[in-house]
């Protein structure tokens, strides 16, 4: 009887059985790759919005407060996005004919408010406020990513779960000076080179964005505020903490 | 020992050789022809349930498991019944492929195939109830540990996670254990067929199997250790099956000898599967030379044996609930029997503790059209058994103010309906398109009846005169032997 398979097929069927172990993984490896990737998360990736609003030059050039637009960030759970008339406080003002401004001047006219694109959402059975993360002392940068460098503004961080639970099992690593805490951006404006050389290495780091693991001595002043504050460490990471 | 010869002669019928043993079990696949109307019929009416199953997931998917039955206080009703049913029904497979192989079984050969194809399906069918209970079936795999961005593990602690480890591993164990078995199989089709797409995927399944004895050998180890993986899952998938009700601590549940007792059920009920499928498929397909009477009859034997274990274990069941002295167990006892759901208690007496003691006439175990149904009487008697486990504990805890009642809805019954559906279409598909019979471990079997030289005893003995079996055997001990 005639061969039913050539010869070649002889390396097909190893080359199956190779893929039969590594397909899978690869497989499982690609995904969870695309998934963490940010064509998937979208960090770092500036979104299409109606007026090109640059927090660079209001936050570091005219050294504008956080709360001057998100004015309710101490106070409820939303930031608040500023409506129009936050804006037309200054634009009816300055700038009063770039076309760059026309959304904003019509939003004003038929008392439509824009319609900015949202970045950074939480899953809808997460609930989460920010007034609480802000008055422990929370800084923006901490979740947000170096935003008063944004010239457009993107997603700072990712957003997964495992991500709020390393900072909600050990929050001593993270809480800070509540009174301190917007005088960062002042400081941030004054060492407008990015050198910031009048700031200690973690505001250093939260300026820019980046990692940075706190000291010893750093970490038992946490623990304090953490007292302070009146904390409770232990349920922090319980699921109904934001599951509710 | 002389008993014992006699037996195995029997357990092969007629004036076989290798070449008829071949042409017996391959032409069913080869010669597409052979299939009458009663595969016609299975099979369409198969198909047709699988599409009832298949619109009451897309309607499940739609609206959620609000739509199936179960309430405050029965958290899971059908979904979990019938998830333990199909396991259990798959049970049989393995014990007849597993455990019989290492006992040496020789009875084993016809119907281990067959068995184990019925493991794999029932165990499909099993699978559905509690992922799609989940609600979101596509989040399945955040049941298994994997480094995740949500930070979280399953809770090891939880008898629901053990259950997800045991059944996907039972499940790939018994899948390798059938394939490897197939293999000299789908080689002896490939060397038959006249048709090329069949030739082609039969030699791509068979992967390049010669029969040479370095094959041979290789094959009897790998098959001889998957054998030995197999034999702990027989015990070990419905012992933590029952651990699912058995570490909670509801009345009812909360007993030690539950794992014993759902694993005699499960090979009981897994043998009621294998006669309800071989009584009739068998004479369809002219098979009864190879599932011969005896085989029949001592299937019959293992079932009353087995449900004399859960007969046992409902009379301890009853006397622990007495003997504990404890107010919640004796209650239990009472609702049993005489509560709401007394009907279903008293049908599963009547199933699995009064119907089966007929097979101790062998007149009954040799009536296949009684043994046929009494194989349907103790199908569902397991199912009262897992019903009334579960409907009477949730409806009557601890707190009266919580009882309750359950019954299922219509979505429940057409999932139910549909898995009996998918079970019967993979059933009959599988009989269609892979050698249902072990021909190659049939012909081994033919070559030790005969080669011991018992010329005497029975038909077997005319055997000698056949020629050799094909190409694939050539190798094989038992197709040397003869030259010797």
């Amino acid at each position: 009887m005639a061969q039913i398979f050539h010869s070649g097929f002889n390396t097909l069927a190893k080359l199956s059985l190779v893929l039969v172990v590594v397909g899978p993984v690869a497989i499982i490896c690609t995904a969870s790759a695309i998934s963490r990737s940010p064509h998937n998360t979208k960090v770092g990736a500036p979104q299409d919005q109606p007026i090109p609003f640059s927090h660079e030059h209001h936050v570091n050039e005219l050294g504008i407060d956080c709360r001057y637009c998100h004015s309710n960030v101490e106070k409820s759970a939303h930031a608040t996005v500023p409506p129009t008339e936050t804006c037309m406080s200054c634009h009816s003002q300055i700038w009063t004919n770039s076309p760059l401004l026309e959304p904003l001047r019509e939003s004003y006219r038929t008392n439509t408010p824009l319609k900015w694109t949202q970045l950074n959402k939480v899953p809808e059975f997460v609930y989460f406020n920010h007034s609480i993360h802000v008055n422990r002392g929370l800084n923006c940068n901490i979740c947000h990513g170096p935003v008063q460098q944004m010239q457009l503004a993107y997603k700072g961080k990712a957003f997964f779960m495992i991500w709020c639970l390393n900072c909600h099992r050990e929050p001593e690593k993270y809480v800070n000076d509540r009174e301190k805490l917007f005088q960062l951006y002042e400081k941030g404006q004054k060492g407008a080179d990015k050198d910031y050389g009048n700031v200690t290495p973690e505001e250093r780091a939260l300026l820019n964005g980046e990692e940075y693991q706190r000291s010893p001595e750093e970490l038992e002043r946490g623990k304090q505020l953490l007292e302070k504050y009146g904390v409770k460490k232990k349920q922090l990471a319980d699921c109904w903490i934001c599951h509710r | 020992m002389p008993p014992r010869e006699k037996l195995n002669d029997s357990l092969i019928l007629g004036e076989q050789s290798y070449k008829t043993i071949n042409d017996k079990i391959s032409n069913i696949v080869l010669n597409q022809n052979k299939h009458g109307i009663p595969w016609f019929i299975c099979f369409v009416v198969g198909f047709g349930l699988l599409q009832l199953l298949g619109l009451a997931i897309m309607w499940l998917l739609y609206r959620g498991i609000g739509i199936w039955g179960p309430n405050n206080p029965v958290m899971w009703g059908w979904d979990i019944i019938n998830f333990v049913w199909w396991i259990g029904i798959g049970h049989a497979g393995t014990l007849i492929s597993a455990i019989l192989l290492l006992l040496k079984q020789s009875w084993r050969n016809s119907i281990n195939r067959f068995a184990e194809a019925m493991t794999l399906f029932a165990v499909s069918c099993a699978g559905l109830y509690p992922l799609l209970h989940t609600g979101r079936p596509y989040l399945g795999y955040w049941m298994f540990p994997y480094p995740n961005i949500l930070g979280m593990s399953p809770q090891f602690r939880s008898p629901l996670l053990w259950d997800v480890f045991a059944i996907s591993t039972y499940a790939l164990v018994s899948l390798i254990f059938w394939f490897v078995g197939l293999v000299p199989d789908l080689a002896t089709i490939r060397d038959r067929s006249k048709n090329p797409f069949f030739r082609y995927l039969f030699g791509a399944l068979a992967m390049g199997w010669r029969g040479a004895t370095s094959h041979w050998y290789r094959y009897e180890s790998a098959y001889i250790i998957l054998a030995g993986l197999s034999t702990p899952l027989v015990l070990s998938v419905h012992s933590i099956v029952s651990l699912d009700f058995a570490v909670s601590n509801l009345p009812g549940w909360h007993v030690t000898i539950f794992p014993p007792y759902f694993v005699a059920g499960a090979v009981y009920a897994g043998f009621a599967m294998v006669l309800t499928l071989a009584i009739p498929v068998r004479s369809w397909y002219k098979l009864k030379d190879f599932i011969t009477m005896r085989h029949i009859d001592w299937m019959a034997k293992v079932m009353l044996a087995t449900g004399l274990i859960v007969f046992y274990g409902y009379l301890c069941e009853a006397f622990f609930s007495w003997y504990s002295g404890n107010i919640f167990e004796r209650d239990m006892l009472r609702f049993r029997a005489f509560g709401p759901y007394g009907w279903a208690y008293w049908s599963l007496i009547f199933c699995n503790g009064v119907a089966i003691q007929i097979l101790w006439f062998p007149k009954v175990r040799q009536n296949l059209v009684v043994l046929f149904l009494l194989s349907q009487i103790v199908s569902v008697g397991m199912w009262l058994e897992r019903f009334v486990i579960i409907s009477v504990s949730l409806t009557r805890d601890f707190l009266p103010s919580s009882w309750g009642y359950y019954t299922p809805t219509m979505w429940d019954i057409m999932m139910f309906v549909g898995t009996i559906g998918q079970f019967t279409f993979l059933m009959f598909g599988f009989i269609r398109v892979l050698p249902m019979v072990n021909s190659f471990e049939m012909k081994e079997l033919l070559y030790r009846l005969k080669g011991r030289g018992h010329h005497g005893h029975g038909h077997v003995a005319h055997a000698t005169a056949g020629a050799h079996g094909d190409d694939s055997t050539a190798g094989h001990p038992a197709a040397e032997g003869e030259e010797n």
